[in-house]
């Protein structure tokens, strides 16, 4: 009697423990999941503001942020453009856009072929865990991408919380 | 409001130089209360630009998005000796200005 109550309970141990594990690993795949079909006007809509209807791809920009910013007031942020930088084909600016930021411009760089290197480093304010999105407006036109995934563990109180 | 530059004193003719530039300022977001609970009024630095002898060279539009105490870091191609020039404006309408020397050999 004593051995098949033990089991029980342990049974039931495991029952709660699966369901513990499933909290945790349903939403993580779920959010995986829908991350990867959405799109980028989806995540930052003011991103139309910039490209104005041109096309706008992922690559040639670069966006070096930590995975895990403990504090949400300072966060480094570095944004990297391949270009040639000379007269005929150079990187005219670069839009820093975040996703759940009051304001989701964070700011807009104007460079040109002087700059030599497309590459500027600042430190930025994040409301919470979110994407940041990187815009490069290039010399012929097109427009290019990237975007950092960051967690905060304490957000910037931008809105009194 | 207090400001510093750095470049480095002395480059090469055509070589790529780092400028960095801190500025000291709150860069007030405007989504604070002071302790009788009136808005503090957003005040950040809104824009700034970087001249290298009169000729501009960088030119930043910031929000409330960047971090307090705003920091700058860019390059730019050494072409003579003079001056790079930073001046900026906050919403408030405070101006301020910052230079530093470099002197190009070669």
């Amino acid at each position: 009697m004593r051995i098949s109550f033990i089991s029980a309970q342990r049974e039931r141990r495991r029952g709660f423990l699966a369901r513990l594990a499933a909290l945790w690993v349903v939403p993580f795949f779920g959010a995986r999941g829908a991350g990867a079909q959405e799109t980028i006007e989806a995540i930052v809509p003011s991103v139309k503001d910039i490209t104005r209807g041109a096309p706008l791809r992922p690559g040639k920009v670069q966006l070096e942020m930590p995975l895990l910013a403990d504090n949400g007031h300072v966060v480094p942020l570095k944004v990297t453009v391949q270009s040639a930088m000379t007269a005929a084909d150079h990187v005219r600016g670069i839009t820093i856009l975040s996703e759940r930021n009051p304001r989701p411009v964070i700011a807009r760089f104007q460079l040109g072929p002087r700059a030599g290197r497309a590459e500027i480093l600042t430190r930025v304010r994040l409301a919470g865990s979110q994407r940041v999105v990187a815009v490069a407006a290039m010399s012929d036109g097109a427009f290019w991408y990237a975007t950092a995934e960051v967690t905060v563990t304490e957000s910037a109180c931008l809105d009194q919380s | 409001m207090v400001a510093r530059v750095q470049v480095p004193q002395q480059v090469k003719r055509g070589e790529l130089i780092e400028v960095r530039i801190a500025i000291q300022h709150v860069m007030e977001t405007g989504f604070r209360y002071d302790d009788r609970g009136r808005a503090i009024p957003k005040n950040v630095i809104n824009t700034l630009v970087a001249r290298y002898n009169d000729t501009e060279i960088f030119r930043a539009e910031l929000g409330s998005g960047i971090a307090a105490n705003p920091f700058l870091q860019f390059y730019t191609v050494a072409e003579a000796s003079g001056e790079i020039e930073f001046s900026w404006v906050d919403d408030a309408g405070e101006k301020g200005t910052e230079h530093a020397a470099i002197s190009v050999v070669g």
